[in-house]
């Protein structure tokens, strides 16, 4: 692929500043309005201060199929806290006037119909936000967003899985501007002991069909997890455990814990594979 | 018969779709052909048939309710789904999605159930055709029908229950959902609706659409004619789609889908999904659900728990939408006096889904007069709510509030 037509966008031009430093890059996600409206914005700063490239703002949603329970409790505990959809762009507002880290949101898609696509793009953009993960929208459903996102240059991410078939990655990378989102299991968010051994295939698949970066999520929760799938993806995604240890150690507990992800992220590609 | 719609990506009109995890796209894609393949395969819809004949016992019964029809003021004719082996419809989805499985090769099968009943017919199914089972069930539910928990049970299944969320019917499903994508290598999900993503409401619909294919085909014996109206109640739908199927295509025949009215469609506490009127998209699929400003799923309210869903299957949208079918909300209360009235006039006891089909008939019989015919699926059978029904009536000793059961 060649570079002109890679649809880098924002978040794919943090990451690709990161590889020009040599390293991955760090995404890390955090719900809006956990533990409250004004903590999730403090926590959302720590991952900021504690080296984040790409952040992610998880929109809490009433059935969030895609997430284990980590993320469930958190976006429960949100959601009884009153956050509303306009919270959750009030936060990407916030976390944008904070610092100029790209600041993408992730949420299930049917609070995005509802609000009502073109108007979200508009208050997404006008927030200073970067674009949408959609864990739930497949490009084959997703014309309205792809052209209320591509009127505005917003990041489309969608999601490929090692379940894809090579003819779904292609036609899902085609449709997606700032990176990929790579899913490293079968199955939903949640920090995990063991490495998984789909992730580095699903990779090489995906960089078959595009010259985007590659991110790679779910299950990830340490440095030595982050370096390792830092020697073969573009981008490290962690949820879960950034939410449990903003749950455990408050926004000082979401700082450690990316600093030390970050850590993980610059080791050298060749130390972490001989781990 | 042929049914044309949906589409190959499963969108009925603007309805339906797949708003579902990239995870399960291939395997939705892989279950789609495979179902395809084995549709196309006489040897096994043969299969299914002697199943469903031998082992459930359909076809179902159409029975002339004639002193019902005298209370009414309409001939009604009752497709008897309740003397179906399990006491439902459902038999028919699981019997076709079990052997679906089998054929598939997978070992495993997961379901979701809300008071119960489609986990019992999914756990039979298993044990019938030797298959692993794992029901998904909320626990608000598994405290409140811990009869049908030891049902699954007996018959072999585990039941796990779901702790996150609301704890009810669609939590469950969110749970299994979660399990299929981390198990879809070895396991089918047995979803007991037409609803979710493609192929689900298609896939389902034509395993159930046995009902309304029989009652048409008794229809034409008994009258020589078809019937006026075809009445059905609507939860998910199942029941409905696969009453309404066969008579799609007759435009003279009126479909009404009886939706859960609750306490009354103007409380705000009810499970009428449609006549509520808002398109959103939940549980894969773009339908009708109940939601609020936010686009955030609302809990839904009836006295009848297989109607207690919030959301509806997309090909009732479309027929919705299109007015081929009407869908109006009966209550709480004209449901449980139906199900009286048909327990005092025919000595039927229906279970309260199906009850909501016949109060709805009662009214639909004075709007269209005495020469009408209105063929009514009486669903399933009220056993499994005799608990719901002697509190309701003041049947059973020690109950001093009638109404709120399920608080």
């Amino acid at each position: 692929m060649s570079e002109q037509v890679v649809a880098l966008g924002n978040a794919g031009r943090a990451i690709r500043a990161a590889r020009d430093e040599g390293r991955a890059a760090l995404v890390g996600y955090l719900p809006a309005g956990y533990p409250t409206i004004d903590g999730g914005v403090d926590g959302i700063k720590a991952l900021v201060d504690g080296g984040v490239d790409v952040i992610e703002i998880g929109l809490p949603y009433s059935d969030p199929v895609m997430d284990g329970v980590t993320i469930q409790r958190a976006t429960e505990i949100a959601r009884a806290g009153g956050v509303r959809t306009r919270d959750v762009l009030a936060t990407v507002e916030k976390i944008t006037a904070y610092a100029d880290v790209p600041v993408l949101v992730m949420t299930y898609w049917n609070p995005v119909e509802r609000y009502g696509v073109d108007r979200f793009a508009t208050d997404l953009a006008g927030a200073g936000g970067a674009g949408l993960i959609t864990p739930d929208l497949i490009p084959d459903e997703g014309a309205e967003w792809i052209a209320a996102a591509d009127k505005l240059d917003l990041d489309k991410v969608f999601l490929v899985s090692p379940s894809s078939t090579d003819e779904r990655i292609a036609l899902t990378t085609a449709n997606c501007r700032g990176f990929v989102y790579a899913t490293a299991v079968m199955g939903v968010t949640g920090a995990r002991e063991q490495a998984s051994d789909l992730a580095a295939p699903l990779v090489a698949r995906t960089k078959a069909t595009t010259g985007l970066p590659v991110g790679v999520g779910l299950g990830v929760s340490n440095g030595d997890q982050a370096a390792g799938i830092a020697a073969f993806a573009d981008a490290v995604i962690v949820g879960a455990a950034l939410v449990k240890a903003l749950g455990d150690g408050g926004p000082a507990g979401v700082r450690a814990l990316t600093e030390s992800l970050a850590e993980g992220v610059r080791r050298e590609p060749t130390a972490a594979a001989a781990r | 018969m042929t049914t044309l719609l949906p589409d190959q990506l499963g969108h009925f009109g603007r309805f339906g779709g797949r708003f579902m995890p990239e995870a399960l796209i291939g395997p939705l894609d892989e279950l789609t052909a495979a179902w395809q393949e084995a549709m196309a395969d006489k040897a096994f819809t043969d299969e299914f048939e002697r199943m469903l004949r031998e082992y459930a016992g359909t076809p179902s019964l159409l029975y002339d309710a004639t002193r019902l029809s005298d209370v009414a003021g309409a001939r009604i004719l009752l497709k008897r789904e309740d003397l179906n082996h399990t006491g439902a419809h459902k038999v028919r989805n699981v019997l076709g999605q079990a052997l679906l499985t089998k054929r598939m090769g997978k070992t495993r099968v997961i379901a979701e159930t809300g008071a119960g009943q489609h986990g019992v017919a999914t756990a039979t199914a298993c044990a019938y055709l030797d298959l692993e089972c794992v029901v998904y069930m909320g626990e608000v539910d598994t405290e409140r029908q811990a009869l049908n928990v030891a049902r699954m049970k007996l018959l072999g299944a585990e039941v796990i229950p779901v702790k996150t969320g609301s704890r009810t019917l669609k939590d469950a499903i969110n749970e299994a959902l979660r399990d299929w994508v981390a198990s879809v290598d070895n396991t089918h999900y047995l979803l007991g609706t037409a609803a979710g993503g493609h192929p689900f409401p298609a896939m389902v619909r034509d395993f159930v659409r046995g009902i309304g294919d029989e009652a048409r085909a008794q229809s034409l014996e008994l009258l020589g004619r078809l019937p006026d109206a075809a009445i059905a109640c609507v939860g998910g739908g199942s029941n409905a789609i696969g009453l309404f199927a066969a008579f799609v295509p007759d435009t003279g025949v009126k479909l009404y889908g009886i939706e859960a009215g609750g306490d009354g469609y103007e409380t705000g506490r009810h499970a009428a999904t449609i006549t509520a009127g808002q398109i959103g998209v939940l549980h894969g699929a773009r339908s009708y659900l109940l939601q609020d400003d936010d686009g955030q799923t609302i809990e839904s309210h009836s006295i009848s728990a297989g109607l207690d869903y919030p959301g509806v299957g997309p090909e009732h949208a479309w027929l919705a939408e299109t007015g081929r079918a009407t869908y109006r909300p009966v209550t709480d209360a004209a449901a449980m006096d139906a199900l009286k009235l048909l327990a005092r006039t025919e000595g039927i006891i229906p279970a309260i889904e199906s009850a909501h089909a016949v109060a709805g008939a009662l009214e639909i019989a004075r709007e269209l007069g005495p020469e009408a015919v209105l063929l009514v699926n009486l669903s399933g059978r009220g056993d499994k709510d005799m608990d719901t029904a002697g509190e309701w009536f003041g049947l059973i000793d020690a109950k001093i509030e009638p109404k709120d059961v399920r608080a």
